[in-house]
């Protein structure tokens, strides 16, 4: 089996989820110039939310086949994690307008630890396993294995980042974004109601937050109450990579941190003589945040924002 | 009848006062300018008539109401546009997307591609330019693609703050012919300039703002006679 294929297949379903929620950051930083840590946190909410639903279903008997209980269970986890990132903006980051930065900085983080205390109340500190519902067969591409599912990961989220992306360039809502991104006091002379563009951006990246997270617990089969954390880390890095505030280049830096993590996690204990095993492969997500952050500041594809971040 | 009437407004920054109580008034298809040295309290008066910044005291009354029950994003939708000052264009937009956001609150889709072509027609530069990023033109041009993209909302009372700052003289003049234009398309205006000749020249009436007040007011062409305002304003 070639290794380097394995790596690059691998790497490109966790990139390609890392993209996702590097979107919710990255839309958020570019119309408000804030980073929405608790951002994690929905991702997990929505993983949660699924699960539940799935299970209640099949709990109470009723019988559907496995692709169609998810889907139903993400009908409700997507509008929940919209209401979930509507009522966060509303709540924690509005008053906080005009606050200096640090303010809605640590209210982000605050959030995170209050949002997984709920979480912990709601559906305990266990991990919660994704129901055996799912066929988990692969498929083999020139040596390298994947599963069906996976493949279906990328994809849909290659398709959902391409509709996103045609959205924001594309409609008259994309161009009040951007507008409103550029120089919000004038896209409200235009009669944009700027407060109402914040909360579509905040719910937009929520639901994009929701499905990436049931793809994170259907690819590990489990969800946790503190899994919003090292996944939302990755992906702010993702969105730093890219170049913070700009959406081509969060499914950029997403899709490549992605597979540079997956590599090193494949060569790491081959280089290290065996000393690092691949369960190191979270080091390398950090490692290029910290190496971004010293040579490229404004990552892959963003303008200079400096001291912005 | 007057479109806008505006009396003893005073607007404050924290405690300090900008605008100390001034009155003003124009009326229906009238061009009229305001003048004053920097900090005289211009830009301040224009952001309070469009609800960008809160007044202290006195009224605005805007085509016979009130303004005060006016949402600040909803004034564009009563016929109030405002270019501001350093023209405001969205950088990372295109010309022709410039253009759109001043009929965003539009829904005549066919009427809005008329407008943008009557755009077109009044400044051919930005139809060649229409697929540029705004922020890459020119000053001149992008006080084009303000102006254009204020015209878009169809507004009946446009502000327009320092149209000629920063613009070489030759851009200067193209700027005024288009506001002489705008003006005899109907347009009702509030022009505020540092240029005081050439916008006394192009307008009916015209204020003279000094610290926070009005401080003379009257017929244009009695105003460009003035002693007090050829020396302040027009440096002779
Ligand atoms: N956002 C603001 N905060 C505090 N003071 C301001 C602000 N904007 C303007 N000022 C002050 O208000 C006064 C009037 O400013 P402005 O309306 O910009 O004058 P002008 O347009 O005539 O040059 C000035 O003293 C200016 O320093
Ligand atoms: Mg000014």
């Amino acid at each position: 089996m070639d290794i380097f294929l394995q790596q690059i297949l691998n790497g490109l379903v966790l990139g390609s989820i890392y993209a996702l929620i590097a979107l919710g950051y990255t839309m958020v930083y570019g119309i408000m110039g804030l980073i929405n840590f608790a951002h994690g946190e929905v991702v997990m909410v929505g993983a949660m939310v699924t699960i539940t639903v799935i299970s209640t279903l099949m709990g109470a008997g009723i019988a559907l086949p496995g692709p169609l209980l998810v889907l139903i269970g993400l009908m409700v986890a997507i509008p929940a994690c919209m209401l979930l990132g509507f009522t966060i903006e509303r709540v924690a980051y509005r008053p906080l307008r005009g606050a200096p930065r640090l303010a809605p900085l640590i209210t982000a983080i605050g959030l995170s630890i209050v949002l997984q205390q709920l979480a912990i109340l709601i559906w305990g500190r266990n991990y919660i396993s994704f129901p055996q519902i799912l066929s988990h067969d692969t498929i083999s591409i020139m040596g390298a294995s994947i599963t069906e599912l996976q493949l279906i990961i990328v994809v849909l989220c290659l398709a959902i980042m391409g509709g996103l992306l045609l959205m924001v360039e594309k409609t008259k809502l994309g161009r009040a974004m951007r507008a409103t991104s550029q120089n919000p006091a004038v896209a409200g002379l235009m009669g944009v109601n700027v407060n109402t563009v914040i909360s579509a951006t905040f719910m937009i990246g929520s639901g994009l937050g929701a499905i990436a997270g049931v793809m994170v617990a259907t690819n590990y089969d489990q969800a946790h109450y503190y899994m919003g954390f090292l996944i939302g880390l990755k992906a702010f890095t993702a969105a730093v990579l890219g170049g913070i505030g700009n959406l081509a280049g969060a499914v950029a830096g997403g899709i490549l941190l992605g597979i540079i993590e997956s590599l090193g996690a494949g060569y790491i204990g081959g280089l290290t003589g065996g000393f690092l095993g691949s369960h190191y492969q979270d080091i390398f997500a950090f490692m290029v945040l910290i190496l971004v952050l010293i040579f490229r500041p404004s990552g892959l594809m963003g303008e200079k924002v400096a001291d912005r971040a | 009848m007057s479109l806008l009437e505006v009396k003893n407004l005073q607007v404050a920054y924290g405690g300090i006062q900008a605008v100390k109580g001034i009155d003003l008034h124009i009326n229906q298809g009238e061009l009229v300018t305001l003048i004053g040295a920097n900090g005289a309290g211009k830009t301040t008066t224009l952001k309070t008539l469009v609800g960008m910044v809160k007044r202290a005291g006195g009224s605005i009354e805007y085509d016979g109401k009130d303004v005060a029950s006016i949402a600040p994003y909803d004034f564009v939708r009563h016929g109030l546009a405002m270019v501001p000052e350093g023209r405001g264009v969205f950088p990372k937009l295109t010309v022709e997307e410039n253009l759109h956001m001043g009929a965003f609150y539009r829904n005549d889709k066919a009427e809005i591609l008329n407008d943008i072509e009557r755009v077109y027609g009044l400044f051919p530069r930005l139809k060649e330019r229409q697929k540029q990023l705004a922020g890459t033109l020119s000053g001149g041009e992008q006080q084009m693609v303000a102006m254009g993209r204020a015209m878009l909302s169809r507004p009946k009372l446009l502000l327009l703050d320092e149209p000629s700052m920063g613009l070489a003289p030759i851009i200067v003049q193209k700027i005024f012919e288009i506001i002489q234009m705008v003006a005899a398309e109907g347009v009702t205006m509030l022009l505020v300039e540092q240029n005081a000749k050439l916008a006394l020249e192009i307008s009916q009436r015209g204020y003279v703002m000094e610290s926070g007040k009005i401080t003379m007011s009257g017929n244009a062409r009695d105003l460009l006679d003035d002693e007090r305002v050829r020396n302040a304003y027009l440096g002779e």
